[in-house]
């Protein structure tokens, strides 16, 4: 039997308000929670709770045949917890079945594993309580946020006691190489680096909608993998189902139905990426000098960094990470976690159309500016 | 006395000085017992109207048959030029440009013709439509109203001057507040170049804000020195003090630019400058309040220079804002390469914000207390506001002395002046 790995990712980060410069050292909330509240709420509605009803049906009918894994961003639990208790107890129910793994990623969904190592430590320890916490799990399989890899991260990682981590299949690093094999850092090849399959992700996530894709599709292209890959990673953002993908586009019956194809007509079954650690061996050796990411079709970091703003706001952020830290004040670590996540360096990018990168960088620095000034 | 005035445009809707200014005159005419009729192309209706009657130029009904109109349009018809003549579009302005453009393609001359004709009133693209529109609407209303003198401020209302001028015969005096070379240094736009030096010709008189100006409208436009008489604009005293307003949040030094961010401001100086205080002083803090075609350009260089966290921007403030922002202010920087006035410092020092000046500026003919540099001296620029922010004592000074001398620049006296140049006017005749 060859491997199936479905992995999604829960994630809403906070919306920043519009904040004045006749803010700076007066008012200290930073968020626009009207904004945080309905797209928390519409996003439940839409998306976590019918999803987690359709996967806890699934797990009912197919027992452990039905295995899959989830990330949950920090900010995304904070903010089920108080504009939707009831979609975070649905995903505690879920994880309660014991056939889903929760993955370790950064508490924020940051970029700090580019920034600063301190601050990426800081930020799984952070998660890793929030987990345990919440559904009384330990993590053991690590996913960075928009899957950014390198072999000094991936050493980074290893280096914080996970042996398994995911990341993109990218094209430029991968060559000629298949992404369906288990691969080993190439800095220490004690973690094992499981790849997402891009080109079958994205079917599912992007096009879906657009054109005609069946689950026969799906089924035919698994049977048309050469026999002796292994294994498939299919990484997609859980938002894809019901708010991506309208629930009118059918695709809570295609993922309903996908499991029962694969079970019974291809030699793919259900798993969850830790269980391939013991089961695969390694095949090589994923060699990632550069930092890549799952992002645009360079799969490259410039959705977050390389641009005059991006840089300035990041240098600036992760500059005061030592006297945050030192602070022990709760509530600047909450806002320094808020202000972190890749969000926010993602609206200064100016390489897409449309978006107001220049008017977020300026909210986002005078922010900044306050946030600095209060741990003076 | 009674005068004529087009304006165009009237506080509180304002995209610039020339508001202000026109407001401030307006109510010092009062005081000197000149009686004020002010033509605007768009009346809003919570204009302040205690010392002016405002006329809504979008109001006037024009009948084109009548024989005065339609000979005063044959020579206007030069306006009929269908270049898009932008000076200042902000973004917003640039929002409604489009649904602009498709009105102005419906016909110039028909739309210009209509009976009623709705005025935007701003700096959009069929600005010269509503320029044409608003002479026949000039001549219109001479007839209508008694008055001693005619009074036109700027290029966009001579048009409706010299109409007015032509069909009553009374005399001219038109008011320059801006040249189309502090609008755009060399690349001068020729057709409102030819505006401004036909109403100047056509005027009896010519005021100018400033000595700058004046040397300007003799060397470039060729107008007769002797017909051209310099009356600073001056400000209106404020009743306001700063403990109405919130003090700054951060506890370090504030350093402000406000203005339009175009070319005519110098705004890339001030930035410059900021990064060169920072090298040595990374606790001051930066404002760039305004907006303006080169907005996007000064925030990519912030964010290039680093230094995003000391410098902030603002957007497009007004009325009250505009106060509080002074009120956060520890010193206020102009750094203008071609200001024909500059009343904003003005408004700084009133409530006791030292200023930092360029001395190719119309202001610093007449304040004493500010420093003055030259727009392309950074370092000069750069050691004039770390002085202002560092040394206490000249800081001191500054807001005392600066706001006394400020409080005497009244339009009172201003307009005393402007008065005698309508009674010259009035006697060359």
């Amino acid at each position: 039997m060859r491997n199936l790995c479905f992995y999604f990712q829960v994630h809403q980060p906070y919306r920043l308000r519009t904040y004045r410069f006749f803010d700076i050292g007066k008012r200290h909330f930073y968020y626009d929670d009207y904004k945080n509240r309905i797209t928390m709420q519409r996003v439940a509605e839409r998306c976590y709770i019918p999803m987690n009803n359709l996967m806890l049906k699934k797990i009912a009918e197919l027992g452990n045949k039905m295995r899959f894994a989830i990330s949950f961003s920090g900010a995304a639990i904070e903010q089920m917890e108080v504009y939707s208790p009831y979609a975070l107890e649905s995903f505690k129910k879920l994880v309660a079945t014991g056939n889903v793994e929760v993955l370790a990623e950064t508490y924020s969904h940051s970029v700090a594993s580019l920034m600063n190592k301190d601050a990426f430590k800081l930020e799984v320890a952070e998660h890793k309580k929030l987990m345990k916490e919440i559904f009384n799990v330990r993590p053991k399989t690590f996913h960075n946020t928009e899957l950014i890899y390198s072999n000094e991260i991936g050493a980074d990682v290893a280096e914080m006691g996970f042996d398994l981590m995911l990341t993109e299949g990218a094209k430029h690093v991968l060559g000629w190489k298949s992404p369906n094999y288990l691969y080993v850092n190439a800095i220490n090849p004690k973690l094992k680096v499981m790849l997402r399959n891009w080109k079958m992700s994205d079917e599912i996530a992007l096009k879906f909608a657009h054109e005609t894709f069946k689950v026969e599709d799906f089924v035919n292209w698994l049977n048309s993998i050469p026999k002796e890959e292994e294994i498939v990673n299919i990484f997609i953002d859980y938002e894809t189902f019901g708010e991506g993908l309208d629930a009118s586009t059918g695709i809570f019956e295609f993922m309903n139905y996908l499991p029962d194809a694969v079970l019974k007509y291809t030699d793919f079954k259900l798993v969850t990426p830790h269980q391939m650690v013991e089961k695969l061996q390694p095949t090589g050796v994923f060699d990632a000098p550069i930092p890549l990411s799952c992002r645009d079709e360079e799969r490259d970091l410039s959705n977050w960094m390389g641009n005059d703003m991006q840089d300035d706001a990041l240098a600036t952020l992760y500059g005061c990470f030592k006297k945050v830290k030192a602070s022990k004040d709760e509530e600047l670590m909450r806002d320094w976690r808020a202000l972190q996540a890749a969000e926010n360096f993602a609206a200064m990018c100016t390489k897409h159309q449309g978006g107001t990168p220049y008017d977020y960088y300026i909210n986002y620095m005078n922010i900044l500016t306050d946030f600095i000034n209060r741990m003076k | 006395m009674r005068v004529l005035m087009f304006g165009w445009e009237f506080p509180p809707h304002i995209t610039g000085g020339l508001g202000t200014a026109c407001y401030g005159m307006t109510k010092g005419l009062a005081k000197n017992g000149v009686d004020v009729l002010f033509v605007v192309p768009k009346a809003f209706g919570d204009e302040d109207q205690t010392n002016v009657r405002l006329l809504n130029a979008s109001d006037v009904t024009v009948d084109i048959d009548h024989e005065t109109e339609r000979s005063y349009w044959d020579r206007v018809q030069y306006m009929e030029i269908g270049s898009n003549i932008i000076p200042y579009v902000g973004p917003e302005q640039y929002a409604t440009m489009i649904e602009e453009q498709r009105h102005a393609t419906q016909g110039f001359r028909s739309s210009v013709f209509a009976p009623r004709y709705e005025f935007s009133g701003k700096y959009g693209a069929n600005l010269m439509e509503e320029v044409a529109r608003y002479a026949l609407i000039g001549s219109s209303l001479a007839t209508k109203y008694d008055f001693d003198v005619i009074h036109a401020h700027d290029w966009l209302t001579y048009s409706a001057g010299i109409a007015a001028k032509e069909t009553t015969g009374k005399p001219l005096v038109v008011h320059m507040h801006a040249t189309e070379f502090d609008r755009s240094g060399e690349n001068i736009n020729t057709d409102v170049y030819a505006i401004e030096r036909r109403g100047m010709e056509a005027a009896d008189l010519v005021i100018t804000v400033s000595d700058w100006t004046r040397n300007i409208v003799i060397e470039k436009y060729g107008i007769n020195p002797d017909k051209v008489i310099t009356v600073h604009n001056a400000v209106e005293p404020s009743d306001k003090s700063l403990d109405e307003y919130e003090s700054s949040g951060l506890k370090n030094k504030v350093v402000t630019f406000l203005g339009r961010i175009t070319y005519q401001k110098g705004p890339e100086y001030f930035v410059e400058a900021a990064y060169k205080i920072l090298q040595v002083d990374p606790s001051i803090h930066f404002v760039m309040a305004g907006t303006g075609d080169l907005l996007q350009k000064m925030i990519k260089r912030v964010s290039q220079l680093k230094i995003g966290a000391n410098f902030h921007f603002t957007g497009f403030l007004k009325g009250n804002d505009v106060d509080q922002m002074f009120a956060m202010t520890d010193v206020f920087v102009m750094p203008s390469i071609s200001e024909p006035f500059g009343i904003v410092p003005l408004e700084a020092m009133r409530l006791k914000v030292p200023v930092v000046i360029s001395k190719q500026s119309g202001v610093s003919e007449v304040v004493e207390h500010a420093l003055k540099v030259d727009f392309w001296d950074i370092n000069g620029l750069a050691d004039a506001i770390y002085g202002l922010c560092k040394y206490k004592a000249v800081n001191d000074i500054f807001r005392k002395e600066g706001k006394e001398e400020v409080d005497n620049l009244k339009w009172e006296y201003a307009a005393k002046k402007i008065k005698n140049v309508y009674e010259l006017a009035i006697n060359k005749k």
